[in-house]
């Protein structure tokens, strides 16, 4: 369990990039924090594994307070997280085997306890075969396993991955990621995965945080935060392809179907507005299965303009999340974000 | 004509004195390597650690000794040589002689090589340093295993090309009493115009330098693994 209590950290000159966090991770849980670059996500994490003192506030793992721990205390305090890396930061000069032993060299591990803890954590990734070989010799997902091993060795509690696929290509993400479901799900540890692409935290996150000039702007349940249309973070989470083809003017709806709502897909939605004489067009749409449930974003237009108000009524009516937009709105909204970027 | 053909390579010289030099060159090369190693390796880790990147940064103790490395490395080797005298003696009792050249060539070369350490060190990525300390390693675990060990392919080139410099000052040193093929090729083949003295010290210093740099390549690509 990690809590975070009223963490703040300004760094000598004034520049605040954290303040008053506050953060509780059940043990156990898999929680993304995303955020812009900028947004205080490089401080919080070495504020998380030690490397930086925070400035006010309390971080505990396991009811042991990180900040309030000095000397061997904070040596002990780090290695209860183990740390995964974008580009894994692995020795060139260390075998994948001598790599993983490493954090158990420094922890004063005898030798045959060491083999044999390597040996399980290989199987455990699925690299017993490569134990011999030079990081230069393994492909970028292998390379990332021995990562995700090494930071196993020292049996920590918590797993801290800084953007642990945003160097590796799609299929090799997958794979990545379903060993960091695997593993939460086989030693009970609480993962932590920092990251910006939305597609890592729809595929393996339970709970979300968002991180904003240094604040957590919005955490929670992943669903949960989904389900709150009126936050940025779930648009982006399911988030619309753009309508550029439709003039600037012309009236939008768009509607957010989670299965909790009473209209549970969207075939329902329809039959609803033809029913209400409604007919409308989906000009751009986005399904995702998030923990097993459907969850859609909707960008529908009414045939005919006069009908928007009252297509929106039916909707809300029907317990939807429904709100009328423009071409227009929803085109400076996209440009910002690319401005952003 | 055949008097002179006569002469090549039956050059007493070559016969009594050659062995000698080619000696003295290897031994002021090899002692001269072993102390710039013994002083400047410590030299370049500490300019390392005490500067912007490094594990301890301590700005103006490194400018203080980056400033002594680089007064050093400016002073040219044949002044450095003449200028340090009586220390030489001081040291090994005489500044005549392939030991005292010693003296002066691992004064001339620690700050050298301590730069390229320095340099190889700055290579290693920052993140592996990271990476190793959240393990809660220490600085001096961090130094050994991580900077040392990972930038030894880079230390090991920045030697060959130190080893290799060495013995073109060894040859300098020659001038002025040090001894070794410099010397020889000074005395006799350019003083008494005995062009095969002249060419064998030429060759053989060619050879050395060649066997120096293939040697340092070879070992630097084995214990590199990147």
């Amino acid at each position: 369990m990690i809590e975070l209590n009223e963490v703040s950290k300004v760094y000598p000159g004034g520049v605040t990039a954290l303040n008053s966090v506050n953060l509780h991770i059940p043990a156990g849980e898999i929680h993304g924090i995303v955020g812009r670059s900028g947004a205080g996500k490089s401080t919080l994490i070495r504020c998380l594994t030690g490397l930086e003192d925070v400035t006010e506030g309390q971080i505990s793992i396991d009811g042991v307070d990180l900040t309030a721990a000095r000397g061997a205390e904070l040596i002990a305090a780090r290695r209860s997280i183990g740390m995964v890396f974008q580009h894994v930061n692995l020795l060139d000069s260390r075998t994948a085997a001598k790599n993983i032993a490493h954090p158990l060299e420094i922890a004063r591990v005898p030798k045959a306890e060491r083999r044999r803890r390597v040996a399980e954590l290989l199987e455990l990734v699925g690299l017993s075969d490569r134990a011999d070989n030079y990081p230069s010799q393994l492909s970028g997902g292998q390379k990332q396993r021995v990562g995700i091993a090494r930071a196993l060795a020292a049996e920590p509690g918590v797993l801290l991955c800084d953007e642990p696929t945003s160097a590796l290509d799609s299929t090799t993400t997958r794979q990545i990621l379903e060993l960091i479901g695997q593993l939460r799900d086989r030693l009970g540890i609480t993962v932590i995965i920092i990251t910006h692409e939305m597609s890592v935290v729809r595929e393996i996150c339970d709970a979300v945080s968002l991180l904003d000039e240094g604040s957590i702007a919005r955490s929670g349940p992943l669903l949960d935060v989904i389900s709150d249309r009126s936050s940025p973070l779930s648009k982006e989470l399911i988030s619309l392809p753009p309508t550029s083809a439709l003039q600037p003017g012309a009236q939008l709806i768009e509607v957010l179907l989670t299965e909790s709502g009473t209209i549970g897909h969207f075939g329902d939605l329809f039959s609803l507005l033809s029913r209400n004489g409604l007919p409308t067009r989906v000009e751009a749409g986005s399904i995702e299965t998030i923990q097993g449930r459907q969850v859609g974003r909707l960008h529908i237009r009414p045939e005919d303009s006069s009908t928007a108000q009252k297509t929106l009524q039916v909707l809300t009516d029907a317990g939807l999340h429904a709100e009328l937009t423009t071409a227009a709105a929803l085109e400076t909204e996209a440009g910002l974000k690319e401005e952003e970027a | 004509m055949l008097l002179a053909e006569e002469r090549w390579l039956n050059n007493p010289v070559v016969e009594n004195q050659l062995l000698e030099a080619v000696l003295e060159t290897l031994y002021m090369t090899l002692a001269t390597g072993f102390f710039t190693v013994l002083f400047g390796l410590p030299l370049g880790v500490l300019l390392h650690n005490l500067g912007p990147k490094g594990l301890n940064p301590m700005s103006p103790l490194y400018r203080a000794l980056s400033l002594v490395v680089d007064f050093g490395r400016a002073v040219p080797f044949i002044v450095l040589m003449l200028w340090i005298i009586p220390f030489t003696r001081l040291i090994v009792g005489t500044a005549i002689g392939w030991e005292a050249a010693v003296v002066p060539l691992t004064v001339g070369a620690i700050p050298f090589f301590a730069r390229m350490v320095e340099n190889s060190l700055r290579e290693v990525s920052w993140g592996k340093v990271e990476a190793v300390r959240m393990m809660g390693a220490s600085d001096l675990h961090v130094t050994w295993n991580v900077l040392l060990r990972e930038g030894l392919p880079g230390i090991i080139g920045g030697l060959t090309i130190t080893l290799v410099t060495l013995i073109s000052f060894t040859a300098m040193a020659g001038a002025v009493g040090g001894g070794g093929l410099g010397q020889l090729a000074i005395n006799y083949g350019y003083n008494r115009y005995q062009a095969d003295v002249m060419l064998i010290c030429v060759i053989l210093l060619v050879v050395i330098v060649t066997a120096v740099q293939y040697t340092g390549n070879f070992i630097a690509r084995r214990l590199d693994h990147r």
